[in-house]
Order: structure tokens, then C-alpha cells, then sequence
């Protein structure tokens, strides 16, 4: 009979101890976080980005599950020194930044958002190929105008990245961008 | 009871390069204070040939230099015995950043400024912005030139005064072509070297900032000191004017969003805007790491500042901290869902709103959890 009570006793505390431990919905979070390991970098240097480009690095990242890296290249005058506040580029950047990760939370995609500085875009790149890691990287080929990677940075990316370059092809719809003007006075 | 030994007190006059006027305005408030019946002697004074800087010296007694012979070459340095022995209430010393000739008390003749501070008398003196040791690097990036002669910051930073000498690039270069900095020889290298606009613009720009953080520590100061009534009053006005934020980050991806709209928020403001991280004594991760240096990167863009702090308590952490730098808005992530016992504990941002009286908090919500709108 004492058994018995105790047993149900035990079987209360166990309860109640469970009950504290879980979280409030009553079950253990299952980790729902999308992006792994795999990280795909996509690279930028002004105002706003390739829309081709972001749509297909956000594609390869719902694929591989991976988390998408957004890296803004910026190039510092020799004027000043390379770890400068640079409030212009800031104004610029922040909002497309944010533009980029509230497109990529649509897609259910983590953003792990870096700066990279250097006296030009390629040293940016440079220094940051050697500080991170990462398994893709997405660039768009320039056209001849100012938008995308030139046939010399393609060809240098590909000798130097240590991962898989996805190079897109340049095409009627590269006029069609990503800016921060859509977020702008919103975050 | 042994009385407590007083030191003197160190003001020091600042300027963005030669010839604005520190020396000068340095001798005038020695003639100022000799005025007032005070016992002021000069130290050492670099008129560098200036007939303007000699005028204003004179009347003021002299405490003489001694001949130092150095490799068969007669070199004139302050004399910190005699000076020592004069025991004036205030002593005026020129160009702080300068190199003694080897053989004397000290090799740099800030560590003399220090030694006649701490016999109870006050020092006057001067240097220019570019050799502060910490921006001697930014200077030489900035004007191409870089200078040998350095003092270390914590020289300035324990001034109990600093006075910024400012002109505009225009005029000094102004002065310079008239010949009241250098004599004529050299008018022309300078124009072509240093004194350029572009680089009397980033100086000044640089020795502004300095002072504006000089003052900024002398509030912090002042304010970790308050403890009567009084002191209270006089610390509230010295508080900031206005908005301070404090964003309160972790090294991982979420923190990004996190200054992000902290900055945007500062910026609506107008508010400097803080980073901090209480750091706990867990070891760092390598994705720790990375996420530390891409936060670093961000917060540098932004000029804000990036200040990381070791406890476990973060709560005590953030409250000494906001209390320090006067934050009045604090900006934070949705904390991570406790569990086990830590749900007995109550959640952060409470203990924090009740630990930060008078700061506004804000938990900014993470975006890839916010469920995703149909259509």
C-alpha cells in the first residue's frame, strides 16, 4: 500500500518536474532554424544587388538548406584608414541589407549578413575569402556597365575562391535590382 | 595623521598642427594668472624664431635651461632639478611630445611634466594632435606624414584639462604664408608637405573629435562620483543632452538585424548609439568568433562603438554599464526561451526594465521567426 503511494508520489514529482523543464507549449523545441552548415556568399559592392542574382543564390539556399551571406564589399579610400566609419556607405547599405534579409525570410532562408573592407572591392573580396568559410559563391557577370562582376574579376574569383563559384550569365533582366529603398524609414 | 599629498593639476592646449596659436594662448594665460599675483614661471618655452610668441612671454621668469653634450653636440633641454627646486605654484611647459637628449631624468619630457605635477605643481602645457599615440597611424594616413616624436594617450587622458586651439585651415595657411609660423626658407616645403587644406581639414576634424571625447570621459567621471545631494544635481547637469542607445547584442546572425535598426533608430534620434556585449565565461565558439568579427566590421561602418564586457551577470553588467555611458534607450534581441530552472527566473527584459530606471527598452524581434504573410 505504501508502495503504491509512493509510486504515485514519484510519478507526480516526475510530472511536475517535466513540466518545468519543457518549454510553455509543453514540448522540447524542435531547432525549425532552416540553413545548416552550407553557406552561400553573395557578394556585392554598391547600392543595390542583381535581383537574378539574389533569387538565385535564395533558390540554391532552399535547396541546400544553407545559410545565405550577404557581403557587402567595401572599398576605403587611402585616405583613410581601412577601419573607418564610412556613415555614406552605412545610409546606403544598412537598408539594402535589411532588404535583402526580409527577402530571404519570405524564402525561410538565415542570413548571416558581413562587411568586408579593402583598399579596392577585389582586396575586400580577397580578405574576405581568407576569413571565412563557405561553400558557394553567387556572382553575376557584368554586361560592360556598371553592374556585375567584370570578365577579370570573374576570372580571378574562380582562381582564388576555395569553394564553387556560380557564375550567372548576364541577361535582359539584369536591370532589374534589389535596393534598400523598399525598407527605407521601415526597419 | 599624515596629510595627503596634493599634485599638481594638468591642463594641456591642444591644436590640429604648428603655429594656431597653443604656445600663445599657453603665455597668455600665464600673463593672466601672473596677473592675478599667482607665482608663474616657464618651464620651457619653443618660440621656434615667432617675434608674436617672444612678446607675450615677456615678464614671465624663466626658469633657465641646461646644456646637455650629447656625440660632441650641445643640446638645450628643460632643467627638471632646478625647476623642482623653484617650486613655482604653476609652471608652463611647451611641446609636451617632445624627445630629451639621453643623459637626463627622463627620456620624454612628458614623463618631466609628470614628475613637477606630482611635487604639487600646476603644468601648462601643449602639444599638437598628431602626436598622440593612438593617431599616429590615422595622421600619417591622413597627411602622409608620420611623426616620431609620440605621447601615450593616457597622458592626455589624465589631464584634468584639455583646451582645443582652433582656426580654420584658411587661416592658418593664412598665417603661414605670412610668415608667423616658420621663417620664410620654409614657407614654401611646408605649403607643398603638410600644410596642405585636405590635410589641415581631417587634423582639425581629428583634434575635435579628441576633445569631444575628452569631455565625454570627464562626464563619465564626474558621474561615477555623485553621492550627495549635491553631487547628484551637479551630476544631472552634466548628464548628455540627449539620446544615448545601447544595443545589447550576442556574436550570431540575429545581432546584424539588431544594430541595424538601433542605428536607424539612433540616426532618427540623433543619439550616439553603443554595442555591448556581456560576454560570459563559456569558452567562444569559432562561429563565436566569426560572428565577432562580422560584428565588428558592421559597427565600424557605422562609427558606432563596439564594447564587450566579461561577466555572468548580465543584468549587473548592462546596468553599470547604461549607468556609465548614460544610455537612455536600450536595444535588445528576444532572449532564448528558458528552461529547466532558469524558468523560475525571471525573463531578462524585466529584470533589466526594473534594473534600468528612466531607460526605454526595446526588444526587436527576430525577423526569421515572424510567420509568413499569405500571398
Amino acid at each position: 500500500m505504501i508502495g503504491s503511494v509512493l509510486l504515485v508520489i514519484l510519478g507526480i514529482a516526475l510530472g511536475l518536474a517535466a513540466g518545468w523543464w519543457l518549454p510553455p507549449n509543453g514540448r522540447r523545441p524542435v531547432v525549425v532554424r532552416r540553413g545548416g552548415a552550407r553557406r552561400i556568399l553573395l557578394p556585392f559592392s554598391g547600392e543595390s544587388i542583381s535581383r537574378r542574382a539574389m533569387d538565385s543564390a535564395l533558390r540554391l539556399a532552399v535547396a541546400e538548406d544553407a545559410t545565405l551571406m550577404p557581403a557587402y564589399l567595401a572599398s576605403v579610400p587611402l585616405t583613410l584608414p581601412l577601419d573607418a566609419p564610412l556613415p555614406a556607405r552605412a545610409e546606403a547599405v544598412l537598408p539594402l541589407m535589411e532588404a535583402i534579409e526580409q527577402r530571404a525570410a519570405r524564402r525561410g532562408v538565415v542570413v548571416d549578413s558581413r562587411i568586408s573592407r579593402g583598399r579596392t572591392c577585389r582586396d575586400a573580396l580577397s580578405r574576405l575569402l581568407a576569413s571565412e568559410s563557405f561553400d558557394r559563391v553567387v556572382v553575376p557577370a557584368g554586361d560592360g556597365t556598371e553592374s556585375g562582376f567584370s570578365p577579370e574579376d570573374v576570372a580571378w574569383l574562380l582562381a582564388k575562391a576555395p569553394a564553387e563559384v556560380v557564375v550567372l550569365r548576364p541577361g535582359p533582366a539584369d536591370h532589374d535590382v534589389v535596393t534598400g529603398a523598399v525598407v527605407r524609414g521601415h526597419f | 595623521m599624515a596629510a595627503e599629498p596634493t599634485t599638481g593639476r594638468h591642463k594641456v592646449y591642444l591644436g590640429m598642427a604648428p603655429g594656431v596659436g597653443k604656445t600663445y594662448a599657453m603665455l597668455e594665460e600665464g600673463q593672466d594668472l601672473r596677473g592675478a599675483g599667482e607665482d608663474v614661471v616657464i618651464g620651457v618655452l619653443e618660440t621656434h624664431g615667432r617675434s608674436d610668441t617672444a612678446r607675450v612671454a615677456e615678464g614671465l621668469e624663466v626658469v633657465a635651461r641646461r646644456t646637455i653634450a650629447y656625440r660632441g653636440v650641445e643640446l638645450e633641454e628643460m632643467n627638471l632639478p632646478a625647476l623642482l627646486r623653484r617650486a613655482p605654484a604653476i609652471c608652463l611647459i611647451d611641446e609636451l611630445a617632445h624627445t630629451n637628449a639621453p643623459g637626463v631624468e627622463h627620456a620624454k619630457r612628458y614623463e618631466d611634466v609628470a614628475d613637477v605635477v606630482a611635487a604639487g605643481i600646476d603644468v601648462v602645457s601643449t602639444m599638437n594632435v598628431q602626436h598622440l599615440e593612438s593617431l599616429n597611424d590615422l595622421v600619417a594616413e591622413l597627411s602622409g606624414v608620420r611623426v616620431r616624436e609620440t605621447v601615450p594617450d593616457r597622458v592626455l587622458a589624465g589631464a584634468d584639462e584639455v583646451v582645443l586651439v582652433d582656426i580654420t585651415p584658411g587661416e592658418l595657411l593664412a598665417r603661414l604664408r605670412e610668415g608667423r609660423v616658420y621663417p620664410p626658407e620654409r614657407i614654401d616645403a611646408a605649403l607643398n608637405n603638410f600644410f596642405t587644406v585636405e590635410n589641415l581639414v581631417s587634423l582639425r576634424e581629428v583634434a575635435l573629435r579628441q576633445v569631444a571625447e575628452s569631455v565625454g570621459a570627464q562626464r563619465i567621471a564626474y558621474a561615477g562620483a555623485v553621492g550627495t545631494r549635491e553631487e547628484s544635481l551637479q551630476s544631472a547637469a552634466t548628464q548628455a543632452v540627449g539620446d544615448r542607445l545601447l544595443a545589447l547584442v550576442e556574436p550570431n546572425p540575429q545581432a546584424q538585424r539588431l544594430i541595424r535598426r538601433a542605428w536607424r533608430s539612433a540616426a532618427r534620434l540623433g543619439a550616439d548609439l553603443d554595442v555591448l556585449w556581456v560576454r560570459s565565461s563559456r569558452d567562444m565558439s569559432d562561429a563565436d568568433e566569426r560572428g565577432l568579427a562580422a560584428l565588428r566590421q558592421l559597427v565600424s561602418l557605422l562609427g558606432a562603438e563596439l564594447h564587450i564586457i566579461d561577466s555572468d551577470d548580465i543584468e549587473r553588467a548592462v546596468a553599470e554599464f547604461a549607468a556609465e555611458r548614460g544610455s537612455t534607450y536600450v536595444l535588445m534581441g528576444r532572449p532564448r526561451p528558458a528552461s529547466g530552472l532558469g524558468r523560475l527566473r525571471e525573463p531578462l527584459p524585466m529584470r533589466l526594465i526594473r534594473r534600468l530606471e528612466g531607460v526605454d527598452l526595446r526588444v526587436v524581434a527576430d525577423r526569421a521567426q515572424r510567420p509568413e504573410r499569405e500571398g
